[in-house]
C-alpha cells in the first residue's frame, strides 16, 4: 500500500530511472488516463467541398456525432493538405446557423414559418404537378415537342455526380424540363 | 467545354495536377491559382523547385505572381492578344515542334478555296450573317470534304454549345488534302500564319499594356520549354472562361500548345482549374440545358428530332470515336426507360423534351424576369449573389409563383423577398427552403478538375430534416410518378416509363448511392450484369448506360473505383477512377513519336512494346492498346478503325488536334481579339469589329451597358475575383466563424495612382459604379495593382471580390450586381472578369471610419 503511493511519486520515479523528469515519469495518474480526442472513432474517406482540386479529408466520428476533419495523406493529389476553406469544413457541418427544418414563406408573407418535410414535399410536388400540365407542350406543328416551359432548375456544381444523374433524370427524361442550368460553363 | 472541347475532343483538362510536377515551363493565366486552388498549387511550387519558369499573367499580383518567376500584369481582356503574339511569335521564330504538329495536328489540312478570314474581312470570317447574327460554317470545312447526305453543314443555333456537334453536324471531315510540308498557301498552318501575322509585341504594348521586352521574355522562356526534351504547361481558371470571348481564349491556348507539340505529354497540357467540386461532373452528367449525359446533344426541336434515325445521322460521323454515338444515346434511354425503351418506340427518344431556344441560366432568367416561369428549383446556388446583375436576378425571382431552395443555410436566394425594393406583401412567391445534408452525411462521388472522380463515405446522419439532393429526388419523383400513373395522357409516358425502383434504406430511406453509381456505369439488360467499360455498350437496347464516359467505374459488384484508395505510380492510379476508362494525361497516345517510341527518355509516358505488340508506359494509354503505329486503315474503315496509328486525338473524325476547328464553334474558326463589350480602347486590330459579334448582349432595361468604347462616365476597367478564405457567393463560408474572422469585408484593390487622382486613402470608402448598379467597398490602396500604359495612355484597373451579400457573420455589397448579364456565344457564359467602372470617393463620411495606410 504505502509501496503504490510512494511509487506514484514522480520524484521517486525520476531518482530511479535516472531520467530528467520530462518523460513519462512525470505523468500523473489523470494525464495517463488522457486519450487523444479520436480514440476509438470511426474514420470516414472522403472528399473536400469547397474547390475541384479534390483534396482527400478523413472524417472522424463516433456515435453519429463528427469529431473533426483533417486531410488525408494518402491523397495523391494533397498529400493531407487542406486550405483555410477545407480546414473549415468541419465547421461548415456543425455550425449552429445550419438549417435543421423547412422554412415556408407564403406569399406575401414578411416571415419564415417551419413546416413538416413530409407535407413540404407533398405541396412541391403539388405545385410542380400544377405548373406542368398548365405549361407542358406535347407537339408544335403536328411534331413531339414534349416540353414543360413553364419550371426551371439552377444548381448542380456542389452536388454529387449521382444527385446531377437523378436530377436530369427525372427533370429532363421523365419531366420535360429544358430550363436546366449550373454553374459549370467550360 | 468547347474551347478544349474543340481543340482536343474533350471537354476536360487534358492532364492531371501532380503532372505539373513534371513541366519545365507553366503560364498561369487567367486564375490565381495560389489564392483559389492552393492545393493544387503545391505541384507548381514542386516544379519551381525543380528548376521550371513559372509565369503568371493576371492584372493582380497576388499570391501566385508571389511564387512565380515572372509576373506579368496585362488588362483584363486582352488575353487573346497576348497569345495570339505567342503563336505569331512560335511561328516567326521557327519554335514550333513540327515533328509533332505535322502528323498529330490538322496544320497540314488544305482549306477550301471560298473561304475568308478575319484578314481578309475586317474581322469577321466567311459565312456571317449580320441579319442573324450568327455564321453559317460551310466554308470552315476541310477542301474536298463531301456533304453529309445532301445536307449542308450548319449549326442550329440552339445547338453546339457544351455538346458534341464536332464532325457530327459538319461534313464527313474524314476526306480531305495535306500538305505535310505546310507550304501550301491554304493549308491552316499558313492560313493560321497570316491570321496571327499582326499580333505582334508591338500591338501586346497597345492594347494588352505589357512592354514588349517583357513580353518577348516571357515568349522566349516558354517556347524553349518545350520540344522532344521539355513541356510545358498551362493553367487557367474563369479568369479565361468569364468573357465574351471565353471560349476562344482557351482556343488560343490550344493553338499554341499544339503548335509546341504539349499536349499528351508529361508536364504539359491545359489544367483547367474548376471552381467547384464537381463542376466537371456536373457538366459530364450534366443538369444543363443543351446535353445529355456525356455530352450528347440535347435534342432541339425540328427536322434532326422528328426521328431517332435522323437524330443519329445528324451527330453520328463516320470515322473516329463519335461513330459510337448510337451506341450511347440507346444505352441513355435504356437507362432511362428500362423496359418500356424499345426498337418499335425508338427507346422513347420522342419522351425526350426538345430544346426551343435560349433555356441557359441567364436566358431563362430573363424569361422569369417577364413573367414566363411559374416555378424554380435552386440546389446549392446562390444566384442572388453569384449570378451576373444580381439585383436583376433578385428581383426577377419575384415574378415567380413558386421557389424551391435546397441549402445548408438560409441563402440571399431564399430570403430574396427581403432583400429587394420592393415589399413583402407585394411579393406573391410561395417560397419552400429545405435543409440540405452536407459532405460528410452522404454517400457519393465529386469528379475533379482533372476528371477524376473520388467517392466520399458518408460519415454521420444529415441534421434534423435535412436530407441529400438523392432522397429529395428520389422522393419528389415517386410522388409525381403516382400522379402520372393515375393520368396517363401521352404527356405523361415518359414519366410512367422512367425507371424508379431504386433501393432505399435506413431511417429516412435514403437510396443506395452505389446502385445509382452502377447505373451510370452501365449493365446488361437481360441479366442486369454490370458492364466492364464503353466498349461494351450496343446500339440494339441490350445495354443500359447513365454516362458512357464514366462507363467502367464500377466494373462488377463489390468493385466501386471511385472509391479506390490505394495510390501507385506517378499518376495515382488506383486512387479514384479518372474518365475515360482511368487514362490520367489525355490524347497520351502523342507522347510517343509517329513510330512509337518516346521523343526522349525524360519525357517518356506511353509507347508502343513491339515485343508484345501493344502500347505500354505509365499511364493507360489513350488509345487502342493493340492497334500498331504503322497501322493503316482501309478505305471503308470506320469509327476507331478509320484511324491511323498516328492518329492520336480519337474522337476527332480525322484522328488529330484541332489548330483549325472546322465545325462546333459559332464565333469561328480561329481565336480573334475582340475587345469586351465593354471597354476602354478601340480595337486596334480590327476597328470595324469592336466586340465579339456573335455575342449576345441581352441589352435591355435593367441590364444595360455603358458605351462600348470609352465611355466617359466609366473610365476604369474592373475585374472581379475570389479569395482563398471565401467561396463563390458565401453561402459556403460567410456563415463560419474562422473564415469569416480571416477575411471581414469587401474591399477594391486600387492602384497609389488612382488613389491619390480620386483622393481616397487606404481604408476608405469608395464608390464602385457600373452602367448597372453602385457598391461601396473598402479601398486597398495597393501597388499590387498597376496602372497600364496602353501605347502612352494610361488606363487604371480595379478588382473586386464577388463573395459577399447581406447574410451571414460577414456582409457587404454584392458585386456581381455590377456584371451585365450576357451571353458568349458558343456556352452562355457572362461576362464578369473585364468591364468598365467609375470609382470615386464616397460621399457619404457616415460608414466611413478613416484610417491611414
Amino acid at each position: 500500500m504505502l509501496k503504490e503511493i510512494i511509487d506514484r511519486w514522480p520524484l521517486v520515479r525520476q531518482i530511479r530511472g535516472g531520467t530528467d523528469g520530462t518523460g513519462p515519469e512525470a505523468m500523473s495518474g489523470q494525464t495517463r488516463r488522457l486519450l487523444p480526442r479520436h480514440d476509438g472513432a470511426e474514420v470516414a474517406r472522403s472528399i473536400c467541398p469547397y474547390c475541384a482540386v479534390g483534396c482527400g479529408q478523413l472524417v472522424f466520428h463516433r456515435g453519429n456525432r463528427l469529431l473533426s476533419i483533417e486531410g488525408d495523406p494518402k491523397s495523391p493529389i494533397s498529400r493531407g493538405h487542406l486550405c483555410p476553406k477545407g480546414a473549415a469544413s468541419f465547421e461548415l457541418l456543425t455550425h449552429p446557423g445550419r438549417l435543421k427544418r423547412v422554412k415556408y414563406r407564403a406569399p406575401r408573407s414578411r416571415e419564415w414559418t417551419e413546416m413538416d418535410l413530409e407535407t413540404a414535399m407533398d405541396r412541391v410536388a403539388d405545385r410542380v404537378w400544377e405548373s406542368r400540365n398548365r405549361t407542358f407542350h406535347e407537339e408544335r406543328d403536328g411534331q413531339s415537342l414534349m416540353q414543360c416551359s413553364g419550371i426551371a432548375h439552377l444548381g448542380g456544381a456542389t452536388l454529387d455526380d449521382e444527385e446531377n444523374y437523378m436530377i436530369k433524370k427525372l427533370f429532363t427524361g421523365g419531366l420535360g424540363f429544358v430550363a436546366v442550368s449550373n454553374q459549370a460553363r467550360i | 467545354m468547347p474551347g478544349l472541347g474543340t481543340s482536343f475532343g474533350r471537354g476536360g483538362a487534358t492532364t492531371a495536377q501532380q503532372d505539373l510536377a513534371n513541366s519545365d515551363a507553366i503560364l498561369i493565366m487567367g486564375s490565381s491559382m495560389a489564392e483559389a486552388h492552393p492545393v493544387g498549387f503545391q505541384w507548381v511550387v514542386e516544379a519551381r523547385e525543380r528548376g521550371a519558369t513559372v509565369i503568371h499573367a493576371d492584372p493582380r499580383f497576388s499570391r501566385t505572381s508571389a511564387m512565380a518567376d515572372l509576373w506579368v500584369p496585362l488588362r483584363a481582356g486582352s488575353d487573346i492578344v497576348f497569345l495570339g503574339a505567342m503563336i505569331n511569335y512560335v511561328l516567326d521564330n521557327g519554335r514550333e515542334f513540327r515533328d509533332y504538329v505535322v502528323p498529330y495536328t490538322n496544320a497540314a489540312t488544305i482549306l477550301r478555296d471560298d473561304l475568308k478570314d478575319t484578314e481578309d474581312l475586317d474581322g469577321l470570317f466567311s459565312g456571317w450573317d449580320p441579319e442573324k447574327k450568327a455564321y453559317s460554317p460551310e466554308t470552315w470545312d476541310y477542301r474536298g470534304s463531301p456533304s453529309k447526305k445532301g445536307k449542308a453543314a450548319g449549326h442550329h443555333e440552339a445547338t453546339g454549345g457544351h455538346s458534341k456537334d464536332r464532325g457530327g453536324e459538319a461534313d464527313e471531315l474524314s476526306v480531305f488534302e495535306r500538305d505535310p510540308t505546310l507550304e501550301h498557301p491554304r493549308c491552316v498552318f499558313q492560313v493560321l500564319r497570316r491570321h496571327f501575322s499582326r499580333y505582334t509585341p508591338e500591338m501586346v504594348e497597345k492594347l494588352c499594356g505589357v512592354p514588349r521586352e517583357k513580353f518577348l521574355e516571357v515568349a522566349e522562356k516558354f517556347t524553349a520549354a518545350s520540344g522532344p526534351e521539355k513541356t510545358a504547361a498551362i493553367c487557367y481558371a474563369v479568369g479565361w472562361t468569364q468573357h465574351s470571348v471565353g471560349v476562344q481564349i482557351i482556343r488560343t491556348a490550344s493553338i499554341l500548345q499544339l503548335l509546341l507539340g504539349n499536349i499528351g505529354r508529361p508536364g504539359g497540357g491545359i489544367l483547367a482549374l474548376r471552381g467547384h467540386a464537381s463542376i466537371q461532373g456536373s457538366t459530364d452528367i450534366p443538369t444543363l440545358y443543351d446535353i445529355l449525359p456525356g455530352y450528347l446533344p440535347m435534342p432541339t426541336f425540328g427536322e434532326d428530332s422528328k426521328s431517332l434515325a435522323a437524330f443519329v445521322q445528324k451527330h453520328r460521323s463516320r470515322t473516329g470515336w463519335w461513330a459510337n454515338f448510337d451506341k450511347y444515346l440507346v444505352s441513355l434511354l435504356k437507362a432511362y426507360y428500362d423496359d418500356a425503351a424499345t426498337p418499335d418506340n425508338e427507346f422513347g427518344f420522342s419522351w425526350l423534351p426538345r430544346t426551343t431556344g435560349d433555356h441557359s441560366h441567364l436566358g431563362y432568367w430573363l424569361d422569369m424576369a417577364d413573367g414566363k416561369l411559374e416555378g424554380l428549383f435552386v440546389f446549392g446556388q446562390n444566384p442572388a449573389v453569384g449570378a451576373p446583375n444580381a439585383g436583376f436576378e433578385r428581383k426577377a425571382m419575384a415574378k415567380l409563383q413558386w421557389l424551391v431552395v435546397r441549402e445548408m443555410v438560409e441563402t440571399e436566394t431564399a430570403a430574396f423577398w427581403r432583400e429587394i425594393d420592393v415589399p413583402p406583401e407585394e411579393i406573391d412567391t410561395e417560397v419552400f427552403l429545405f435543409p440540405a445534408a452536407g459532405h460528410a452525411e452522404k454517400n457519393g462521388t465529386f469528379t475533379n478538375t482533372q476528371r477524376l472522380l473520388q467517392w466520399r463515405e458518408k460519415a454521420v446522419d444529415p441534421p434534423g430534416d435535412a436530407r441529400s439532393e438523392t432522397w429529395f429526388i428520389y422522393h419528389l419523383g415517386r410522388r409525381l410518378k403516382e400522379r402520372a400513373a393515375r393520368e396517363r395522357r401521352p404527356r405523361n409516358a415518359g414519366l410512367n416509363a422512367l425507371w424508379w425502383d431504386y433501393r432505399t434504406e435506413g431511417r429516412h430511406q435514403e437510396p443506395d448511392v452505389e446502385q445509382i453509381l452502377q447505373e451510370i456505369n452501365g449493365w446488361t439488360v437481360a441479366d442486369r450484369e454490370l458492364v466492364s467499360g464503353f466498349a461494351d455498350l450496343k446500339a440494339d437496347g441490350s445495354t443500359a448506360c447513365g454516362c458512357w464516359i464514366y462507363s467502367g467505374v464500377f466494373p462488377e459488384l463489390g468493385n466501386n473505383r471511385a472509391n479506390g484508395r490505394e495510390p501507385a505510380g506517378p499518376y495515382g492510379h488506383g486512387w479514384g477512377f479518372a474518365w475515360p476508362a482511368d487514362r490520367r494525361i489525355l490524347y497520351n497516345r502523342a507522347s510517343a513519336r509517329p513510330d512509337g517510341k518516346p521523343w526522349s527518355e525524360r519525357k517518356k509516358l506511353v509507347w508502343w512494346d513491339a515485343e508484345k505488340e501493344e502500347w505500354t508506359g505509365h499511364d493507360t494509354p489513350d488509345f487502342a492498346k493493340k492497334k500498331r503505329p504503322d497501322y493503316k486503315p482501309k478505305k471503308k474503315a470506320e469509327g476507331d478503325d478509320a484511324l491511323s496509328g498516328t492518329d492520336p486525338f480519337l474522337m476527332h473524325p480525322d484522328g488529330v488536334g484541332w489548330i483549325w476547328v472546322p465545325s462546333g464553334l459559332k464565333d469561328g474558326p480561329l481565336p480573334t481579339h475582340y475587345e469586351p463589350l465593354e471597354s476602354p480602347v478601340e480595337n486596334a486590330l480590327y476597328p470595324r469589329q469592336q466586340s465579339n459579334p456573335a455575342a449576345d448582349r441581352k441589352e435591355r432595361p435593367g441590364n444595360a451597358y455603358g458605351s462600348a468604347v470609352d465611355d466617359g462616365r466609366f473610365p476604369h476597367v474592373l475585374t472581379t475575383y475570389r479569395l482563398t478564405e471565401h467561396h463563390t457567393a458565401g453561402g459556403m463560408s460567410r456563415p463560419l466563424s474562422h473564415l469569416a474572422e480571416l477575411a471581414p469585408e469587401l474591399f477594391c484593390e486600387i492602384s497609389p495612382e488612382l488613389a491619390r487622382e480620386i483622393r481616397i486613402r487606404h481604408g476608405d470608402w469608395v464608390i464602385i459604379s457600373t452602367a448597372r448598379a453602385s457598391v461601396e467597398a473598402r479601398a486597398l490602396v495597393t501597388e499590387r495593382i498597376r496602372p497600364l500604359d496602353l501605347a502612352g495612355r494610361r488606363v487604371e484597373q480595379v478588382a473586386l471580390p464577388y463573395h459577399f451579400g447581406p447574410i451571414g457573420l460577414v456582409t457587404g455589397d454584392v458585386v456581381n450586381d455590377l456584371v451585365a448579364i450576357s451571353e458568349e456565344p458558343n456556352v452562355r457564359i457572362m461576362e464578369a472578369k473585364a468591364m468598365t467602372c467609375r470609382v470615386e470617393r464616397s460621399g457619404g463620411t457616415a460608414r466611413s471610419d478613416g484610417g491611414g495606410a
